[in-house]
């Protein structure tokens, strides 16, 4: 297992919304996040926190497979919001805070009607999260419940005003990137209350069909696009939501090295998230990530990560 | 060469389809696949779905995969034709490791007999003297019944039943093997109560012991967490399916619970 160059490195350490990270490369939703023993293993592995996979109150099954297929520069994926459930979720976390009271944990939450989003908003109190993350953008279920509540102006402010009603915890919004304008929604967002929001979700949905059997791969037959490919959309959108909002940004979107990270940071991100960099640099991609943007810094002179925030705008 | 750089499935026709017992069959392929024993594949029946089976056997030009009739998609793949095609993804998974093992045992549980097959194919071409041991609830079911005295003269055999061989279990063979003759190396697939036994023994008599486990997987490299191992979070379809028993004994789920399709605990 590789080592972090520096024990604790202190120039990695950072805050959100008051919360102290022991770096800022935080697992994406998605991936990994399905249960505590998972979670730690990716700390182990070097990130900062975590985020849960997307969970309503009930649970749901979920697409058959395939569910993931990658393509030349990127990675389709069709899981349909699998989980288990709030209950069990509940469960998880605990175990996890348990195991890793340093490690903040987002726990991420959707629902396909605003009556969803509330039946599991006012439980959420009830679990050790450091946060709570709205998932109003996830792409993969637009053919059963129609297209993500993201992607609808006027429709996020009903969301965090509902769910904001019933939580204590700090709400960050997961925004899509599959609308007219991204600066529109993340303003509605800010001014309906978010403490922060996270960009992006997965582009698309995408294809890919099969010349052979002359039909298309996934189950669902598309699915949200991740990985390199979409690296660049995701850091102009968070650098244009930077300019427009004041509260604090999560950049997630084909990170996969330090620099890419670093990039994500100097665009207005103070947390980064990794997802699909697990497959393309295996399980300690957070270490590694971590390891390569300490490089940059010494060799730059940065003494802390937090200097360089947003230090691409003018 | 099955190899591509993206990850997704090539489409193979199935050659040839081998009624081995009542509920199991054998789907062979021509091409040459590049797997080792105790990996597995994706398998996609094209508007249907794809799941994850163990290769159970592979020449140059030729791979196998045995699979019993549990559920939909197993009954959507006894419905297949030669001729028709399928989708083939992998091989995924850390396989089986010989390594310099000279004095082997092998065993094989019920369906668990098909991925050790073709480790046992392997494993007589580098190990001096074999065992295998194989297991299951009675004759007709017995999975490569003649296949494996051709490979091996003195297979150990054992039914609940004792329809064929004796009557008993594998690992109630395994502790009298270890008891006789010196063992090097133990590998074992099949049920999970079986697996359990299996690596208690290797851990009682110290021997080192590879044991093939079976979860439900979902991406097949290593990103959904589906079959994350509690409490160490090794990932099935990635650090195993064949991991040290050793490292099996540690985990609290092992041969007690499992997760379904949205993660809940489920006894096993």
């Amino acid at each position: 297992m590789e080592k972090l160059s520096i024990k604790n490195p202190s120039n990695l350490r950072t805050d959100f919304l008051g919360v102290k990270f022991p770096n800022p490369v935080v697992l994406a939703s998605g991936i990994l996040g399905m249960s505590a023993s998972s979670m730690a293993s990716v700390v182990r592995n070097g990130a900062g926190g975590v985020t849960t996979k997307s969970t309503n109150l009930e649970g749901q099954d979920g697409h058959p497979g395939p569910k993931v297929i990658t393509y030349e520069s990127g990675m389709l994926n069709c899981y349909g919001l699998t989980n288990a459930g709030f209950w069990h979720e509940k469960k998880e976390i605990a175990k996890f805070k348990k195991r890793l009271p340093q490690n903040p944990l987002i726990f991420s939450i959707f629902g396909f009607s605003l009556k969803e989003f509330q039946a599991i908003a006012q439980k959420v109190d009830q679990t050790r999260a450091d946060f709570i993350e709205i998932n109003i953008s996830c792409p993969n279920v637009q053919s059963e419940h129609g297209r993500p509540f993201g992607c609808v102006p006027g429709m996020p402010q009903k969301v965090i005003k509902a769910v904001k009603k019933l939580t204590k915890k700090p709400i960050i919004v997961k925004l899509s990137p599959n609308v007219v304008d991204i600066v529109e929604i993340a303003r509605e967002v800010e001014s309906a209350g978010a403490h922060a929001i996270s960009a992006i979700n997965t582009l698309g949905p995408g294809m890919v069909i099969n010349l052979e059997t002359r039909c298309p791969v996934l189950s669902a037959k598309a699915g949200g696009m991740s990985g390199p490919a979409i690296r660049p959309l995701a850091v102009k959108m968070i650098y244009d939501i930077y300019e427009n909002v004041k509260i604090p940004l999560i950049g997630i979107g084909g990170v996969t090295t330090g620099q890419d990270a670093l990039e994500m940071i100097m665009a207005g991100a103070q947390l980064v998230e990794i997802g699909s960099g697990v497959y393309y640099r295996g399980i300690s991609v957070f270490k590694r990530v971590c390891n390569e943007m300490q490089e940059w810094m010494r060799k730059q002179g940065v003494k802390s990560i937090k200097e360089i925030i947003g230090a691409a705008h003018d | 060469m099955l190899h591509c750089t993206v990850e997704q499935p090539i489409i193979f026709p199935v050659k040839k389809i081998i009624n081995e017992a009542p509920g199991f069959k054998t789907f062979i392929f021509e091409g040459q696949l590049n797997a080792k024993p105790g990996q597995f594949v994706m398998f996609w029946i094209p508007k249907i779905e794809a799941r994850p089976f163990s290769v159970s056997f592979q020449t140059p030009n030729e791979f196998q995969i045995t699979v019993m009739k549990v559920g939909e998609f197993t009954k959507a793949m006894f419905k297949l034709k030669p001729g028709d095609k399928v989708g083939i993804q992998g091989p995924y998974g850390r396989p089986f490791s010989l390594g310099s093992a000279k004095n082997i045992v092998i065993l094989g549980g019920g369906c668990g007999i098909a991925p050790v097959f073709f480790l046992l194919n392997q494993a007589v071409k580098s190990a001096k003297n074999i065992f295998f041991i194989g297991g299951c609830r009675s004759k007709d079911i017995f999975l490569k019944q003649k296949a494996l005295k051709k490979i091996i003269p003195d297979p150990i055999l054992m039914t609940d039943d004792g329809s064929l061989g004796k009557k008993g279990f594998t690992t109630d063979a395994l502790e009298r093997l270890l008891k006789k003759r010196p063992i090097d190396k133990i590998f074992a697939c099949g049920p999970e109560i079986m697996l359990l036994k299996t690596a208690q023994i290797s851990k009682k008599y110290n021997i080192p012991c590879q044991i093939s486990l079976e979860r439900l997987m979902k991406c097949g490299i290593g990103i959904c967490g589906q079959c994350c191992l509690d409490d160490c979070g090794l990932r099935v379809c990635h650090e195993g399916p064949v991991f040290e028993a050793s490292k099996l004994l540690e985990s609290p789920e092992f041969g007690k619970y499992k997760r379904d399709n949205r993660g809940k605990i489920i006894k096993i």
